[in-house]
Formats: structure tokens, C-alpha cells, sequence
């Protein structure tokens, strides 16, 4: 295994941010850990990357334990934190330099594993990183993270705050590296992302309500959800929510998704109901769970 | 103009030297419209959005908002439009109720006003047990949700959301939409600005910026058919790739 987190508790002061984690993942596998901001995600990184020391359980990273081997960890794991990881004063070249000079190494030495990524960003490679668009601060904080060339890497919320152009891009790189051998370890609050993971981990208040591949975690949603449309929304949502068979109602997108509380229900029941609340146009059909759906469920 | 629009464009531009940030933009919102604002990064959104809420003059085009011109009633629009960003909202280091009662100040609400419209807000998001707690102490979630009461406060015709959802769990996130349809319920209009496509998808219709100009405007519905694709990220793509 490439990471193995046991029954890993952390706390403090009076929060308790990580609750008795357990998971593993296997070499060059894509892990998701999915969940919103608070869920700690973070933590549980820091913890692996050896920068903070669980309160309970083991884990292991690499074949290394976190607290003995910690330093062997360090050289053998890149980490792209959510916040700060690039010095905004130096330039694109400048930093990638520091980062290859504090693992001994050096640009030339692994720039086979960096180079599609830092192609696009060499044009600028004399611009200072404060002055990069956010798109490009994320490829060079990969590159930075990279050019060690590490066994597995940890990326915190890579892609918080980028664009949906800069987002297709970040993982399709990743799928590349993938194929380098590389395990990843990624975080993200967007349940979008987590279908192009392997496996991933749903995580919510310091506790992983599942892991599993995407495709299982939407398979084996317990209910059958309907999309619900009308004409207007705001009373469509309250009249479902008045409704005393549902068992779960959430806007979703230009939908409400419905989900009722009886096995042998019948949505034409449902529209009555509707109507009897004078809305207009109204739709009722089946519809498939997504990631979202089922976190809500587990989180409810 | 007509009472129904409540914001109008026509030709908005902004120029930055020799590069139009905004390039000749034409829409309209109406009222009680939920109305999504899309672009990657450096579309030109907040640049558009900065001209439409009076603190960025525009270099050429006209604009009404609330019924007010951006071009000479700049104050009049700020004092008839609410604003929340994901980045600045509250204050951390007042309480709930302090925060409540400094931007009613602000909008120049009567003391016996504020002291009816906290009770109501703090009622409403059910925050009795924290009102007199610091804002920074409370969850994300609950701080997006009172921002938004905040940004309401004085019934303005428009409220302006910057990426408002981001980063909250997806049960929170919901209530806070719930919070959105209703108010548009009521008759206000919401201005969503965002790169978040999902939050495209509650709009009622959105407007899609690329390279400092409007390439697509409907419902996203329409969109996706329109684009041939299964949801708002795609159609974004499709877009922003050509």
C-alpha cells in the first residue's frame, strides 16, 4: 500500500477534526478525498505529510510511519498545499529552482515528469508567481511539488477557485501521472470531480461516511430519486416539503430531486398534491443519484 | 424604462488602455430573476459587475440599475442594491447582532428599524443561541446564510452574490438556494456572478462572458440543448475552447 491510515484521531482544543479515519491506497491509485470546507480534509493531510502529529492511530505513507520515518516521508512525497506553497516574490523559474535545490535536486534532473505541465508555463518563466493568473499558480505549485519526483503526492483543494477550463486541465494532467507511477492523494469540495477518481472517500465532520469507486458509491443509493420541475420554485420546494410522504427535498440545478419515503410510490399521487398547490407545469420524472445525492443522504 | 427590467445594458464598455476589459455588453434582468453571470478567470465579470454596482465608471455604453444611471447616479444605485462576496461579507470580530446593527447603520436604517429586522433575521435563521457570539467563531455555512440576510437588510431591488456557495457542505449549500428563491419569491432580483457551474445551474438564465464579451444568454436549459451537452460545465467548455 501507498498509504495506510489507521483508526487516525486528531483534535483541538475542543474540536475533534478527524474522528478514527481508517483507508488505504493502493500504489498509482487516483484517491479522492471528498468534502466541504471544515470536513478535515487538511488535517488529515498534515498528518500524512508528517507537518502534525495524529493523537491516536497509525498511519503510514510510502512504507514509512509518519512519526518514526518522518524525515524518509519528506523526501519521498510531493505536497501541494490549498493555501500557501509558492513564494510570490520569486519568479516561475526562480521558485521551481528552490524547490529542486531543497530536495538536492535539480531542474534538468526530472524535468521528464514535469515537462508537459511546465511547457505551458516556461513563456512566463521570468514573471514573479505573485503576478501569475490562478490557472498558472496551480501548474507551477505542481511543478514545484513534482520535481522531486515523489513516490505519492498530496494535493489539498487543487482546484478551489479555478475556472472550469483550468479545472478539465489540472485532471487530465493528473490522469498522466498517474501513469507515471505516481499514487495521488487529492482533496476537493466539488462532487463533480470526484467521478474522475479511482476510489474516493466521503468525508463530513472529521468522519469518512464511505469510500468506495464513484460508480459503486451512486449504484447503490438506497431510494429511487425523481427530478421534480414547476413553474415556480420556491413554492415547488415548499409544497414537496409539505408533503408528508417525502423522505428527502433538494433543489438541484433547474430540478428539485425528490425522494419518497413509501416503496410503493406512485408520482402521479405526487402530482396531485402538486396541483392541489396550484403549481403549473408540472414534471415528475425518475432520475439517477450522483455523489451529492448520496453525501446528503449519509450526512443527513 | 420599463418597471419590469430592473437592470439594462446596452453597449457597456470598459477600457483598460488599448485592451477592452468589457466589450460592448447588452442584457437585461428582471424582476425577481435569478440571473447567473458566467466566465473563466479573466472573462471581465467583476470588471462588468464593478461598472453595474456604481464604483467603476464604465468608458462607453449606458446602464440602468435599480433604475438608476451607473453614469450619474452611482450613489443612488449603491443605496438601492445589496452585495455579498464569498471573500468579504462580515465582520469576524463583531458579534451577530453587532454585524447586524452596523450595516443597517450603513443603509442608513432607523435604530427602532434595525432592532425589528435583527429580532426577525436572527429569528428566522435560527441563530438565537449565537446572536451574541463573534461571526468569526460560527460554521461557514452560517456565515454565508447571515451574510446573505445582511446583504437584504434594507430591502434593496438587487441583490449582488459573488460566488456564494463555494466551499460549503451540499446540505448547507441548498438551504442557502432555498434562502435565494425565496427572497426572488418576493420580488428581488439576484445577481449571481460565479465561475462555479453548478451554481449556473439554479439560475433562472444566464449569461456566459468570453474574452470581455456575452457569447451565450438564455436559460440553462436552452443552453444545454443549445450545446448539445449534459450539463453547465459542459457548455462552459464548449464555449471557452471554441
Amino acid at each position: 500500500m501507498s498509504i495506510t491510515v489507521s483508526n487516525i484521531s486528531k483534535s483541538y482544543k475542543n474540536v475533534k477534526a478527524l474522528k478514527d479515519i481508517s483507508f488505504e491506497v493502493k500504489p498509482a491509485e487516483l484517491f479522492g478525498l471528498i468534502g466541504p470546507d471544515g470536513a478535515g480534509k487538511t488535517t488529515l493531510f498534515r498528518v500524512l505529510t508528517t507537518l502534525l502529529i495524529a493523537n491516536q492511530g497509525n498511519a503510514a505513507v510510502a512504507g514509512f510511519d509518519v512519526v518514526t520515518d518522518y524525515k524518509k516521508i519528506r523526501n519521498n512525497v510531493g505536497y501541494m498545499p490549498g493555501k500557501f506553497s509558492l513564494y510570490q516574490d520569486l519568479t516561475v523559474e526562480e521558485n521551481l529552482n528552490f524547490f529542486a535545490t531543497i530536495f538536492g535536486t535539480t531542474i534538468e534532473e526530472n524535468y521528464d515528469l514535469i515537462k508537459e505541465i511546465y511547457v505551458q508555463i516556461a513563456p512566463f518563466k521570468n514573471r514573479r508567481a505573485g503576478k501569475l493568473s490562478g490557472g498558472m499558480k496551480q501548474k507551477l505549485a505542481l511543478c514545484c511539488a513534482l520535481i522531486h519526483k515523489p513516490k505519492v503526492l498530496f494535493l489539498d483543494e487543487p482546484t478551489t477557485g479555478v475556472d472550469p477550463v483550468s479545472r478539465k486541465e489540472f485532471w487530465e494532467m493528473l490522469k498522466r501521472l498517474q501513469q507515471k507511477d505516481i499514487t495521488i492523494l487529492v482533496s476537493t469540495p466539488y462532487m463533480d470531480e470526484a467521478a474522475l477518481c479511482d476510489r474516493i472517500a466521503l468525508i463530513q465532520d472529521g468522519k469518512i461516511l464511505q469510500i468506495d469507486t464513484p460508480e459503486a458509491i451512486v449504484k447503490h443509493f438506497p431510494k429511487q430519486i425523481y427530478n421534480v420541475r414547476a413553474s415556480n420554485m420556491y413554492q415547488l420546494i415548499n409544497s414537496l416539503k409539505d408533503y408528508k410522504y417525502n423522505h428527502s427535498v433538494y433543489p438541484f440545478g433547474e430540478f428539485v430531486h425528490y425522494t419518497d419515503s413509501r416503496t410503493n410510490f406512485n408520482p402521479e399521487e405526487l402530482k396531485v398534491h402538486l396541483e392541489s398547490k396550484n403549481l403549473l407545469n408540472i414534471e415528475i420524472e425518475v432520475t439517477e443519484a450522483t455523489i451529492e445525492d448520496t453525501f446528503m443522504e449519509l450526512a443527513k | 424604462m420599463n418597471n419590469n427590467e430592473v437592470i439594462q445594458v446596452e453597449g457597456l464598455t470598459k477600457m483598460f488602455g488599448d485592451f477592452a476589459a468589457v466589450n460592448a455588453i447588452t442584457f437585461e434582468v428582471k424582476k425577481g430573476e435569478i440571473f447567473g453571470f458566467l466566465g473563466a478567470n479573466g472573462a471581465g465579470k467583476t470588471t462588468a459587475m464593478k461598472m453595474l454596482i456604481g464604483i467603476s465608471k464604465p468608458t462607453a455604453g449606458m446602464a440602468t440599475v435599480a433604475g438608476f444611471d451607473v453614469f450619474t447616479q452611482a450613489e443612488d444605485i449603491k443605496k438601492n442594491i445589496g452585495y455579498m462576496s464569498q471573500k468579504f461579507a462580515l465582520y469576524d470580530d463583531l458579534t451577530v447582532k453587532e454585524n447586524i446593527t452596523f450595516f443597517g447603520g450603513i443603509y442608513g436604517l432607523s435604530r427602532k428599524r434595525i432592532k425589528e429586522k435583527s429580532k426577525a433575521l436572527i429569528e428566522e435563521l435560527g441563530l438565537e443561541e449565537v446572536a451574541n457570539k463573534l461571526v468569526g467563531a460560527l460554521p461557514l455555512g452560517w456565515k454565508q446564510k447571515l451574510s446573505f440576510s445582511v446583504s437584504l437588510i434594507h430591502d434593496p431591488k438587487i441583490v449582488f452574490l459573488d460566488e456564494p456557495t463555494g466551499g460549503v457542505d451540499p446540505i448547507t449549500r441548498r438551504q442557502f438556494w432555498e434562502m435565494i428563491y425565496k427572497a426572488a419569491n418576493q420580488g428581488t432580483t439576484v445577481f449571481v456572478t460565479t465561475h462555479y457551474m453548478d451554481e449556473a445551474e439554479y439560475c433562472d438564465r444566464v449569461s456566459i462572458m468570453v474574452e470581455g464579451k456575452i457569447e451565450a444568454l438564455d436559460t440553462p436549459k436552452k443552453l444545454k440543448e443549445q450545446f448539445n451537452a449534459a450539463n453547465m460545465n459542459d457548455v462552459f467548455l464548449k464555449l471557452a475552447r471554441g
